[in-house]
């Protein structure tokens, strides 16, 4: 648990921030709260000779409201997220995710767009900005979260890009809205989890989104279940039988936690329970 | 003037303000002047010769003082001790500090490195080259045991350390036309300790006189070993145990670092500091239970035990360590319970593995065997279809038939299971829970609920010297005190028990003042240091109080007989007259006429007028050796709910009715029940060490190795029963272990009464929500007993990307 020799800069601007990681190229590393990178440090899993810390950049903490959509900074910490009233108010389904990472410590170190950017698939955030259709704003474009998640513990990001922060539509006022997440202990990662969003009207789902955590390489929308609900009725057993198929075209990893065919199962029954609380059923 | 009894009081930990905010020393804190730090290579293979180590690499690192491989230590690192030799042909493997030619776990050290700082240190350990020709690893007791199975220790010709029988009572008669026999086949699974604050070890050298500093549960044993192990004279090595924070078993251990940070002092001069990483501590501290029971219970059709028998294959890991085989055997004095029977017979195994070495662990034999005998019967109860509780009524040990001789040996001297059960099933509200029950199988409901029943007894303050002696162990259990009066009236109190989280100093400081009828606030409890505290046999076993606190209690007797012969001669009266109550001395009939205990402290200092014949000295110690062991004894009641659709098992409550005969601080009390239970529910439900086919471990990180936080567990309910222990006039008979002794089983039974209706009949431990779903789902197809499982998989990867971690420090 003590990691290799590295280098470290805190720059006070984004400018500073991108001059520094151009000139360290692929031995650059961007450290946010340092809530997942400082744990893959300590146990040798990775070797940056130069971390350049974002901790000094103002602009990218806080919530702003953009008329249509809010731009949550890259750097505001779990525990601003969940203090935010423009989250609450928006993005009501951002604060269910983040009051289940980690535990309170982790919360208060850890920041939104870190842990969005570690591309973690058993992180909580990816699954919740991809079923919203966030935006990633960067140091040089703009990338939908269909776009975003690449691969395990990889996202679209470059190794001179940084990300600034992450649009979230407000087009979800007066949507339902549960993220269920089951793991073993409170403070362990989700086996499964399920972002969901409804749109209830007369007494049938008029559109869903939903996305899952831990079932692949990446984030993954459950597009087979959406199809499956909108248009249907929203009670339990409807939502039971479109939940069938939340593992259709996904790859769940088999840990020490769960076997891939026991996720495959798990994810049926943990979204038909975020669909029925989502729609208040 | 009658103050509250000292002895009973809840009062606040003095130590905790101290511990809690991080103003003391523990070992890792301690700076010395040129201090060099140590980092350990470690085999990243679980069984392999050492073809080549190449050391040079590192030598030339930056800030790199020394490196030495085992092959440089061969001379002078001798073997690490096994104090117990369990039978006459035990097969006793050489166990280097550094391994020389050989690595038999993953873990194992095989080189050390001394740099500048710990960072040095640590980045020198990858410029150290070592070639392994790998060996096949023996993971598997069943196959271990096999004709031509693969060895651990070649040149031993077996893979079987020992085997240990203990019968009494005719068991083919027992067993001969039973009306019902239960068999089945449990898994204790490996569990790895994880003390708050992992090992670490300093040791300095001045001329010939050593001292070291370790987080050790034991610096009186570990004092005498190292220097048998080291060849130092005995009384040039001081051992200090700074605070400890915590060891659960883990740190009773005389461990192959802390040899080798006495040689590299020894050797390069300079002080030395080494602190293990969790990661590397997951790996190389000893673990605990990984046993394979297999149990036969015989019984009349009405319920009543007639006989069992009890085959255990326990894994000693790569190495015996201090006591790692006599571990299981501690349990087999326990698989009896609290339960009368006509037949016992025990068979105990123990099987080396190409894993990391086990030895004691929070109860130590005892949690294996009572999670046995809590399980059968709740399976006895199944097949007989009574209410669990009903067949632990027939054929518990009835409160009038103490002191009672068990079918293992032992004399239990008291106990009132009935009344322990009455309150539990009381504070459970037992009959509104199985009215529940039934009514979520009724309908039908996803989410079932369990209740669990521990009725449990264990034995605790190891241990009479000559029970100890005729298992052939390599050490007394007597413990020591002295009581110091000091001239201003204060008093110090020096413990051979070695605090290290439980709250000694507060406790200790209470029986003192009690018995001495001193303020609380003038006691001082000295203790951890052999040059402060010379005699001891340290702390585990939930033995300081049974023994340590007895110990105390006969020092400070005598500090009052001398100090009454002193009052009476201040007083001018006969001795025989002389009356102590609450620190004062008076005279038969006279009230007025009195002397405190710290009058006569000070006189005795004084000397000036000291009865005929009186050594200056109140000062007294003792060194008590029990009677018998302690029979700390309860009824545990838990509840789950069992969710059959993902097998997550939710604690709905929990309720804990321990009797522990008397005690001296309720609060600490509560603390140790409550530590007890989050630790056996945890075996239960969450912690494993699994390895992988080739032998790594992969729960190297806590992301892997699971363990709860206080929002995992319920809100427990606890409350006690006391019936005094008869064998110590406290009347005390331990608690450290008992709240993990008992949950483990009431958790499990919980989980299986949940779900009988679906057929099923055990789910292995750790019930994980994938083993519960599957034993739902397999249901009356599940065979009964069956541990493990074809969907188990070794890959670790809880998120976070620490999922490749396995192995690294």
């Amino acid at each position: 648990m003590i990691p290799g020799a590295f280098d470290y800069v805190r720059p006070s601007s984004l400018e500073g921030a991108l001059t520094a990681l151009r000139a360290a190229g692929d031995d650059g590393k961007v450290i946010a709260g340092g809530q997942s990178l400082l744990p893959l440090l300590r146990l040798r899993l990775a070797y940056p000779e130069i971390l350049v810390d974002l901790g000094s950049v103002p602009e990218l903490s806080g919530v702003r409201d953009e008329g249509s959509s809010l731009l949550v900074g890259a750097m505001t910490t779990h525990y601003d997220v969940l203090r935010d009233p423009l989250i609450h108010q928006h993005a009501p389904l951002v604060a269910a995710a983040t009051a289940t990472v980690a535990d309170p410590a982790v919360r208060h170190r850890g920041t939104f767009g870190g842990s969005l950017a570690h591309a973690d698939p058993a992180g909580d955030l990816p699954a919740v900005a991809l079923a919203m259709d966030a935006v990633f704003v960067t140091s040089s474009r703009e990338i939908p979260a269909s776009e975003f998640f690449s691969d395990y513990l990889t996202s679209a990001l470059e190794p001179d890009e940084v990300l600034l922060g992450v649009r979230l539509p407000k087009s979800y006022a007066g949507w339902g809205f549960h993220y269920e997440k089951f793991h073993r202990t409170a403070q362990a990662w989700a086996i499964v989890g399920v972002a969901c969003l409804v749109q209830r009207s007369n007494g049938e789902i008029s559109a869903a989104r939903i996305g899952l955590t831990n079932m692949g390489s990446t984030p993954i929308r459950a597009s087979a279940v959406e199809q499956a609900v909108t248009g249907g009725a929203a009670n339990r057993e409807a939502f039971r039988a479109a939940a069938e198929s939340a593992a259709e075209g996904t790859s769940p990893p088999s840990d020490l936690h769960g076997s891939a065919e026991y996720r495959r199962h798990l994810v049926t029954v943990l979204t038909a329970r975020a669909l029925s609380k989502a729609a208040s059923v | 003037m009658t103050a509250a009894p000292e002895i009973g009081s809840a009062r606040l930990r003095s130590e905790d303000a101290r511990l809690i905010t991080g103003q003391t020393n523990w070992t890792d804190n301690i700076q010395l002047p040129g201090l060099l730090h140590v980092a350990f290579l470690r085999s990243p293979v679980a069984h392999g010769r050492i073809t080549r180590i190449d050391a040079e690499p590192a030598r030339g690192r930056p800030g790199v003082i020394a490196v030495f491989t085992g092959a440089d230590f061969a001379d002078e690192q001798g073997s690490l001790p096994t104090a117990w030799q369990v039978t006459e042909d035990m097969v006793l493997p050489d166990h280097p500090p550094v391994a020389v030619e050989e690595v038999r776990y993953v873990g194992e050290p095989v080189a050390v490195v001394v740099a500048r700082d710990r960072y040095l240190a640590a980045d020198a350990l990858e410029a150290i080259d070592v070639d392994y020709e790998t060996l096949p690893p023996v993971l598997d007791m069943d196959e271990a045991i096999k004709e031509g199975a693969d060895l651990v220790h070649a040149d031993k010709g077996t893979n079987k350390s020992y085997e240990w029988v203990f019968a009494a009572g005719d068991i083919d008669a027992a067993f001969r036309d039973a009306p019902v026999v239960i068999e089945r086949r449990y898994v204790q699974q490996r569990l790895i300790p994880a003390a708050m604050e992992p090992r670490a070890v300093v040791c300095s050298v001045v001329g010939d006189e050593y001292t070291l500093w370790s987080s050790t549960q034991i610096p009186h044993v570990l004092r005498l070993m190292l220097a048998t192990v080291t060849g130092i004279p005995e009384h040039r090595l001081r051992v200090i145990a700074p605070d400890v924070g915590g060891g659960f078993g883990s740190k009773l251990q005389v461990y192959g670092e802390e040899v080798a940070c006495l040689l590299l002092a020894k050797r390069l001069g300079r002080p030395v500091k080494w602190t293990e990483s969790r990661s590397e501590g997951n790996a190389s501290v000893h673990h605990g239970r990984d046993q394979i029971q297999r149990l036969s219970l015989a019984a009349e059709a009405d319920g009543r035990i007639r006989g069992l028998k009890v085959d255990l294959l326990a894994d000693m890991g790569a190495y015996l360590m201090l006591i790692t085989p006599g571990i299981p055997l501690l349990g087999a004095f326990m698989f009896n319970g609290i339960y009368k029977m006509d037949a016992y017979h025990f068979t105990c195994s123990g099987i080396f593995t190409n894993k990391t070495p086990t030895d004691a662990y929070r109860g130590a034999g005892r949690p294996e065997a009572t999670f046995a005998i809590e399980r059968l019967m709740d399976e006895l109860a199944s097949e007989l279809s009574l209410d669990p509780l009903e067949v632990r009524r027939r054929n518990w040990i009835t409160h009038e038939e103490f002191p009672y001789d068990t079918i293992a040996g032992l004399t239990y001297d008291s106990g009132n299971y009935e009344a322990a059960t009455e309150k539990a099933h009381r504070l459970f509200e037992y009959d509104k829970l199985r009215a529940e029950q039934a009514d979520r199988r009724e309908r039908g409901d996803p989410v079932q609920l369990g209740i669990g029943i521990s009725t449990f007894t264990e034995m605790c303050g190891l241990a009479p010297s000559r029970v100890l002696g005729s298992l052939a162990f390599g050490a007394g259990g007597w413990e020591h005190a002295s009581v110091r009066m000091l001239p201003s009236g204060k008093v110090e109190v020096v413990t051979g028990s070695s605090a290290h989280g439980q709250g000694h100093e507060t406790a200790w400081a209470q029986i003192a003042a009690d018995r001495l009828g001193v303020p609380f606030e003038d006691v001082r409890v000295l203790h951890g240091d052999t040059s402060i505290s010379p005699k001891g046999m340290d702390t585990y076993g939930s033995r300081s109080l049974a023994v340590g606190g007895v110990a105390l209690y006969n020092a400070c007797e005598k500090v009052i007989d001398k100090a009454r012969r002193m009052a009476a001669h201040m007083l001018e009266a006969d001795e025989q007259d002389i009356e102590f109550a609450n620190g004062t001395f008076s005279v038969r009939g006279v009230p007025d006429q009195v002397r405190t205990v710290q009058e006569v402290s000070l006189a005795t200092f004084l000397a000036h007028d000291l009865p005929e014949g009186f050594e200056p000295s109140l000062d007294s110690d003792a060194t008590h050796d029990p009677a018998n062991f302690s029979f700390p004894h309860g009824t545990h009641l838990c509840a789950a709910e069992v969710d059959t659709e993902t097998g997550f098992v939710k604690l709905r409550s929990y309720v804990a009715v321990d009797d522990i005969g008397k005690v001296v601080n309720p609060l600490i009390v509560e603390g140790q029940v409550h530590g007890g239970l989050a630790q056996g529910i945890a075996q239960a439900l969450y912690e494993e060490a699994v390895y992988d086919a080739d032998g790594n471990l992969t729960t190297t990180t806590m992301a892997d190795y699971l363990l709860p936080a206080a929002t995992d567990l319920p809100t427990f309910t606890t409350d006690r029963t006391e019936t005094p222990a008869t064998t110590n006039p406290l009347g005390v008979k331990g608690v450290g272990e008992a709240g993990t002794i008992a949950s483990t089983p009431a958790v499990v039974n919980a989980i299986v009464d949940a779900l009988r209706p679906y057929g099923v009949a055990d789910v292995p431990m750790p019930c994980t929500p994938e083993r519960v779903w599957r034993a739902c789902r397999a249901g009356g197809a599940q065979e009964a007993g069956r541990a493990g499982g074809p969907e188990h998989s070794p890959r670790p990867g809880a998120g976070g990307g620490l999922g490749s971690a396995g192995g690294e420090a």
